[in-house]
């Protein structure tokens, strides 16, 4: 060891500190994350995250698993958006074996991409309101994310954590109202969008607790890695589906929210715009969608990708999730590695809620929409 | 001058804000209609699950107790959680030929994640999913369960489409 | 005028003639203590739990849903059976709290409603004790409830019940101004801080149609800093649950948990009766003025229908108020009480002195 590396000892937190733990048990970190909250009176001093209550070594448990099995893995790291989180494992595997997966399955994916989109932000959105107080938007938001779901279990049999995909395509088809009931949520959403408007995105209470609040200017997000709805909040451009167009969104025509001013009330509008333009992508999607085309490429029935490291970045409901798989040209992977996007946005949230007061805390930390299996996977 | 006209407006468009909100709430209260609460135990005979729902792993047998697994164990190869156990035993067949067959199919409901690869991988279709999702017990024992019925047997082999 | 037969004066003399003749007076003033002592106390509390019932059902209604509907049919008896769990609860005591403050607040806290309940005209002739200064009253003693509320987060030796109670602290004394304020609007309209009076001033009409646009704002100012003062949504900061839990009573549990629930409860009862009671003629059938057949066919109902059905529309009030609106963050809490509720309350309380003084309100 050379002179220069000395050991710095940085200084986290002083003795006489007043330390209030939020969490791992409490109401608005949505799961077990610890935020160790210093305060003087109200005013949030700093805060350090503790994460890894809920680590359950998915990185280390699919490296003895085939390709096939990872796939269900992936469900437990984001699970509001897991169908996106499949795909982006099958995407890498496609591209790895070169495989060309039929138009109609690229189709289906983005639309259970967007679906599952709109339910995660439908969740959010209910939960953001509880955070702020407001307790009834929470049932709203249950209640019209309940209509996705039954969609979901129709097809796939499961509401929340459906390993659909598989690598060259789907495990099955899906059922045959699946374009119908579809359509009739667009249907439906569009008629609910008022109510959520006047219940929350124009009260004058919620305008007070979220604009100005938490602001990240461009060069934070970027420096921090915020993607998602609370990079592009800040004005960030980070949409995967329009810089690197995966699967059909290229075909799609969507308009990329941006938001400028970078505070919670942006980032509120960012994730609201996005509801709106996914159905609008639903729209097209489910009046184009091929009826012939069968559901799966052809796949050998043990998958073994070549030697090599391959890359897929995806956009899940959150931000940016990127795949990394080093092959050895085994049937399991070497290595796979997840950039999680909450991982990235949780550690923006010290700067963000510093000289704000704990209330603001809890409306910056509802804003970046956290989950937080996804940050310990 | 103008500061006091926009504290006043301010009041105004505030409290607007406030009532359109409370006309969304005071809309649902007056229109019972809305209500969506399912009350699950009384709907128990009226509750269908949808077709593909994934409750949990069954094995079909016919009338004649019998089932189409041949204890091949590709089932229990896919598995990711290690939830399906095969136990194989040698019969005797017509011929007097000592060959292998399922002795028991023990699927473990509490390590199960329900990714369907067993079902979809199972080249005689033996398995499939039940719709049965009233999986609470008092003893985890009793999760695992054997899918083959005692007595069973494998159905005679037909041409497969 | 209201009908005699409804009126509790005789049935409440005829038990004070008949008790008079049976024991000596003293006795019998002892006695009618204990009753009304009795009675207070079950009311109170078949009240509270009713009260809990109900909040659950409207919020449960507004939100598409069905709510209680297991204990009795509708689930009545719903929070009945929460009352008996937390009768049976353990006590859990906090290690370093301190115990004689931490066991007290619960008291304090019930109390403060309790007594205020004392000087509300429920009916005609159903009135504990009628002060000449019923309202003063009814406003000190209610605003009591935040020293309980106060000690029992200083006594919880947990920070989220101290930063909650010092929350409470600071929104109650501010709130204690307005409501003062507005109610002044209608002791400066009737003449009189009795209660009794209040209700006879209003026989005629109600305040909230007799002193139209004033007294109209009154009641809403009235309204938002009562939801204020109690402690409920949107200005639950006290106990605010995505913030601190559950901010003062996080630390209680079985009894002394429920005695802050309740308490919380009965303040929102206590606050809905006086808006009740100075606002909307408190058991005072609705009248207008010339009709006299209509007056006649509203006279038929009783008055204690009249005092709780309008009690009741203000607690939903209330309750949609809890059920739609964000929670407010501290600092714009306090904000819209010093430079939006106060400056409207007193620029109110000016209007109103010169619309009495000229005489413009509906006599």
């Amino acid at each position: 060891m050379s002179e220069e590396t000395v050991e710095k000892k940085i200084i986290l937190k002083e003795e006489d500190d007043y330390i209030v733990n939020m969490g791992p048990q409490h109401p608005s970190t949505h799961g077990v994350l610890r935020l160790e909250v210093c305060l003087s009176g109200e005013t949030v001093n700093y805060m350090i995250p503790h994460i890894g209550y809920i680590h359950r070594g998915i990185e280390k448990m699919a490296e003895s698993d085939t390709y096939k099995q990872v796939i269900h893995l992936t469900d437990r790291m984001d699970y509001l958006s897991s169908h996106i989180n499949n795909e982006a494992v099958c995407l890498a595997v496609e591209e790895a074996l070169g495989v060309e997966v039929p138009e109609r399955v690229q189709y289906i994916r983005a639309i259970l991409d967007e679906l599952t989109r709109i339910a995660s932000h439908n969740l959010w959105w209910s939960a953001f309101g509880m955070d702020l107080g407001a307790l009834t938007t929470f049932f709203y938001g249950m209640r019209d994310r309940e209509k996705i779901l039954s969609i979901f279990e129709e097809s796939f049999g499961s509401r929340l954590l459906h390993s659909f995909n598989t690598p060259g395509g789907l495990l099955h088809d899906v059922h045959p109202d699946f374009r119908k009931h579809t359509l009739e949520y667009v249907k439906y959403f569009r008629k609910k969008l008022p109510d959520y408007k006047n219940l929350l995105t124009d009260n004058v209470i919620f305008h007070n607790r979220t604009i100005g609040i938490g602001v990240m200017d461009k060069k934070m997000a970027i420096n921090y890695g915020v993607t998602g709805p609370s990079g592009r909040g800040s004005g960030f451009s980070c949409d995967i589906r329009k810089a690197a167009p995966y699967g059909i969104y290229d075909k799609v025509k969507f308009k990329e929210i941006l938001y400028h001013e970078g505070d919670s009330f942006a980032r509120y509008k960012v994730r609201m715009d996005e509801m709106v333009e996914s159905l609008n992508i639903l729209e097209q999607l489910v009046d184009n969608m091929p009826e012939e085309g069968g559901f799966t490429a052809k796949m050998k029935p043990v998958i073994k990708l070549p030697e090599g490291e391959y890359y897929q970045r995806v956009e899940t409901a959150r931000g940016e999730l990127g795949v990394y798989i080093v092959s050895k040209g085994a049937k399991y992977p070497y290595r796979i590695k997840f950039r999680s996007p909450n991982f990235s946005n949780l550690f923006v949230l010290n700067t963000l809620s510093k000289g704000g007061i704990i209330a603001d805390l809890v409306a910056i930390c509802g804003s970046l929409d956290l989950v937080i299996p996804d940050i310990d996977r | 001058m103008n500061s006091t006209i926009k504290y006043f407006t301010d009041i105004f468009k505030g409290v607007l804000s406030l009532w359109a909100g409370m006309r969304v709430t005071g809309k649902y209260f007056i229109s019972p209609g809305e209500i969506v609460t399912e009350q699950y135990p009384e709907n128990r005979a009226t509750l269908k699950m949808t077709g593909r729902f994934k409750g949990e792993v069954i094995m079909p047998h016919d009338e004649n107790n019998q089932h189409k697994c041949t204890g091949c164990g590709i089932c229990e190869l896919n598995c990711p959680n290690g939830s399906i156990e095969i136990i194989t035993k040698k019969v005797p067949n017509e011929e007097g030929k000592m060959i292998r067959a399922i002795d028991k199919h023990i699927y473990h409901l509490s390590m199960c994640t329900f990714c369907e690869l067993c079902i979809k991988t199972c080249p005689f279709d033996a398995i499939t999913w039940g719709q049965d999702f009233e999986h609470a017990v008092f003893d985890r024992a009793k999760l695992t369960k054997v899918l083959n019925k005692p007595g069973s047997s494998l159905k005679k082999k037909e041409v497969k489409s | 005028m209201i009908l005699d037969i409804y009126s509790f004066s005789t049935l409440t003399s005829s038990i004070d003639n008949s008790l008079h003749n049976m024991m000596s007076p003293w006795m019998a003033t002892l006695t009618e203590f204990v009753l009304v002592g009795i009675v207070f106390l079950l009311f109170y509390a078949l009240l509270g739990l009713f009260l809990v019932y109900l909040e659950r059902k409207v919020c449960a209604v507004i939100q598409n849903r069905i709510g209680p509907n297991r204990v009795g049919r509708w689930g009545i008896f719903q929070t009945f059976a929460d009352f008996i769990k937390l009768l049976m609860k353990e006590l859990i005591t906090i290690k370093h709290a301190d115990k004689f403050l931490f066991n007290l607040a619960p008291f304090i806290v019930i109390i403060a409603s309790f007594m205020a309940m004392a000087a509300l005209p429920f009916a005609k002739g159903l009135q504990a004790i009628d002060f000449n200064i019923g309202i003063f009253y009814v406003i000190a003693v209610s605003s009591l409830g935040v020293v309980g509320i106060l000690i029992a987060g200083w006594s919880s030796n947990s920070k989220y019940s101290l930063i909650g109670a010092m929350r409470s602290g600071a929104q109650i004394i501010s709130y204690e101004l307005s409501v003062g304020l507005s109610l002044l609007a209608i002791v400066i309209f009737s003449g009189s801080m009795q209660l009794s009076t209040i209700v006879e001033s209003q026989a005629d009409g109600w305040w909230i149609f007799k002193g139209h646009i004033p007294a109209f704002i009154a009641f809403v100012l009235y309204l938002i800093t009562a939801t204020a003062e109690i402690n409920r949504g949107p200005f639950d900061l006290a106990e605010a649950e995505s913030e601190l839990t559950a901010g003062f009573h996080t630390e209680y549990s079985g009894i002394k948990f429920a005695f802050f629930f309740l308490a919380e409860y009965m303040n929102m009862f206590i606050v809905s009766a006086i808006a009740a009671t100075l606002f909307l003629g408190g058991w005072m059938p609705f009248h207008i003025g010339g009709w006299e057949g209509f007056n006649q066919i509203m006279d038929y109902i009783p008055s204690i229908l009249w005092f709780f059905g309008k009690t009741f529309v203000v607690i939903y009030i209330i309750m949609w108020f809890k059920w739609t609106f964000p929670r407010l963050r501290i600092d714009q809490m306090l904000n819209l009480e010093w430079k939006y509720l106060l400056p409207l309350n007193l620029m109110n309380t000016v209007i109103i002195s010169f619309v009495v003084l000229m005489g413009l309100y509906f006599k």
